[in-house]
């Protein structure tokens, strides 16, 4: 891209603030043995129940307060944060591309294949997700790859699905044709004719489907179901915070904001993604 | 016959049915000389497009040709594999789309688009490419090549995207154009330079059009001979002079009593008559009646 291009377009406030709050959040997360206050799993039984910095009885050091064993509730975050975007990135990129790719092939080549695909699509989201997740890590084990794993197996379908509907629509348009009689064979027209006007597409959910996975690895930290219960995850440390709401509700409110702020960030940044992605929009 | 004389395309007693059955072509026959254009006229829905698709390879999926032959500078395109057959499509023939707005990848800039059907078809190396690609647009009278070749095609206006497109059709030197109404979704006043650029070009380079079109005015510009259809027959075949001054078929007259013209633009819209429109029918349900695939 040439630099008269980007100029021209402002960077929307939408951008900068959900690129920001990423950003923040990752450096965060990879250099979270660095900057996290203190060690996320000491307990120290004296410290207990600590509320934020801004209330009475707050101890220096431990800004967002401690939970019910006194372990921080800041370095919790941040190495949670690790596990947060290990999961969003890994899982993202394998169900888009296995859902990005039958897709792709569903829309273009149409017929049996896209019989095939579609069907099996339409079985898939017949199961309920989060069912699916459990079932799906009951049976592989827990553990971060096996999350990873549960996560791609059920989500390849959102990308299947619209993918396979911009491929249908681009398969028909004037210049794949042209590109037919030019010669060009199928599966060479297919990456590039239709592959790049996808793209933008393929971005948009990528980034949308990051947020889903932290979700999901929240959900499954919360029913228990993600990594060994040592390593703080926001699920998990929401799943505690639950129980001690009445004394320290802190610890159920920091991660949730945490949570929902990085989610949000995920899919309004994919959107102004798309929308730099497109030259039309562009 | 020696190979100056072949027709650029000959198509003889081409059918094609829908899967129900319908026949949309009913045993059409044409050709084009080589440096010739041919139009093919007629209302929409008569099947021009389709033979024009039908010439390039890429009917849709659902019309099936059950008889007939085409067969380009004498080589019928029924003979070859699938594989022989695009590539000869390829290097002999182009196309100039009707709709510039769609023909155009939006995601790829204009210069590799034109370029690259130069280097696949033609085997040259980029740079030769390049060079041919803005000695066609210089012929298109593209004032700034340059920065047309590294444009988005959004960035361009309906005219431009539609010269750009002459250009790549005839940059490859192709012996016949299939050009499906290149003019129909532009302005009126670009209509015109366009029309008048694809005359052009078409004289200098030598190359046969089969111009597909409704618009009659355009025929009597551009055509020397005229083919015109009706629900995927062809009614009546003649040079474009003739045509026009003594049509030999009822619906031809209907067609060009039924062309506005400038000087007297409200007395002269008239429908074609229903009783030709009636003895159509009649011809074509005689014709179907007679028909089996293979026999016609």
């Amino acid at each position: 891209m040439d630099e008269a291009r980007i100029s021209r377009r402002a960077l929307s406030p939408r951008l900068w603030l959900a690129g920001g709050w990423l950003l923040l959040a990752l450096l965060a997360a990879i250099f979270a043995p660095l900057i996290a206050p203190q060690d996320p799993l000491a307990q120290d039984l004296m410290l207990e129940r600590l509320p934020p910095f801004w209330l009475d009885g707050a101890e220096p050091g431990y800004w967002l307060g401690t939970d019910s064993l006194g372990r921080d509730l800041l370095s919790r975050l941040i190495f949670g944060g690790r596990i947060a975007f290990i999961v969003a990135f890994a899982a993202a990129i394998s169900a888009c591309f296995i859902g990005s790719a039958l897709g792709l092939i569903a829309g273009y080549f149409g017929g049996w294949a896209d019989r095939i695909i579609s069907r099996i699509v339409d079985v898939w989201m017949a199961f309920p997700p989060v069912l699916f997740a459990i079932l799906l890590v009951a049976v592989l084990g827990t553990g971060l790859s096996s999350v990873i794993l549960a996560i791609a197996i059920i989500d390849w379908t959102r990308f299947c699905r619209v993918i396979r509907a911009e491929a249908m629509s681009q398969a028909r348009m004037d210049y794949v044709e042209s590109a037919r009689i030019a010669g060009y064979g199928r599966i060479g027209i297919m990456l590039r004719e239709v592959l790049p006007n996808v793209l933008p597409s393929v971005v948009a959910l990528l980034s949308l489907e990051m947020g889903i996975a932290v979700i999901v690895e929240a959900i499954l930290s919360f029913v228990n179901l993600s990594i060994s219960t040592d390593d703080p995850t926001w699920g998990s440390i929401i799943a505690e915070g639950r129980l001690s709401i009445h004394q320290a509700w802190w610890v159920l409110v920091f991660p949730l904001i945490t949570l929902i702020l990085t989610v949000l960030s995920f899919s309004q940044f994919g959107e102004a993604l798309k929308a730099r992605f497109d030259p039309v929009l562009r | 016959m020696s190979a100056n004389l072949e027709p650029c395309l000959d198509i003889r007693g081409l059918s094609a049915v829908l899967p129900n059955g319908q026949r949309v072509l009913r045993s059409v026959s044409l050709s084009v000389q080589p440096g010739e254009v041919r139009a093919l006229v007629g209302e929409s829905g008569a099947g021009k497009t389709m033979i024009g698709k039908a010439v390039l390879g890429v009917l849709p999926k659902s019309v099936r040709i059950v008889e007939g032959e085409m067969l380009i500078e004498g080589e019928d395109l029924g003979r070859l594999d699938a594989k022989a057959r695009r590539n000869l499509i390829g290097a002999r023939t182009a196309l100039i789309p009707q709709d510039p707005l769609t023909a155009l990848n939006p995601s790829r800039r204009i210069g590799g688009q034109m370029t690259d059907r130069l280097v696949r078809i033609l085997g040259w190396s980029g740079e030769r490419a390049g060079q041919r690609i803005r000695q066609l647009l210089d012929e298109v009278q593209i004032r700034d090549p340059e920065r047309v070749l590294k444009s988005y095609p959004h960035e361009l206006s309906g005219g431009m995207r539609q010269r750009v497109l002459i250009a790549a059709a005839f940059a490859a030197e192709p012996r016949l154009i299939v050009a499906d109404e290149p003019t129909t979704a532009l302005d009126v006043t670009v209509q015109k330079q366009i029309l008048r650029l694809i005359a052009q070009l078409q004289r200098d380079h030598g190359t046969a059009i089969l111009f597909v079109t409704h618009d009659l005015g355009v025929v009597a510009k551009i055509s020397q001979k005229v083919s015109v259809l009706y629900a995927g027959k062809v009614v009546e075949e003649a040079e474009t002079a003739q045509l026009f001054a003594a049509p030999q078929h009822a619906y031809t007259r209907a067609l060009i009593a039924a062309t506005p013209r400038y000087t007297d633009p409200y007395a002269s819209l008239k429908p074609v008559d229903e009783s030709v429109l009636a003895g159509l029918t009649a011809e074509i349900v005689t014709a179907d009646k007679d028909w089996r695939p293979g026999h016609g």
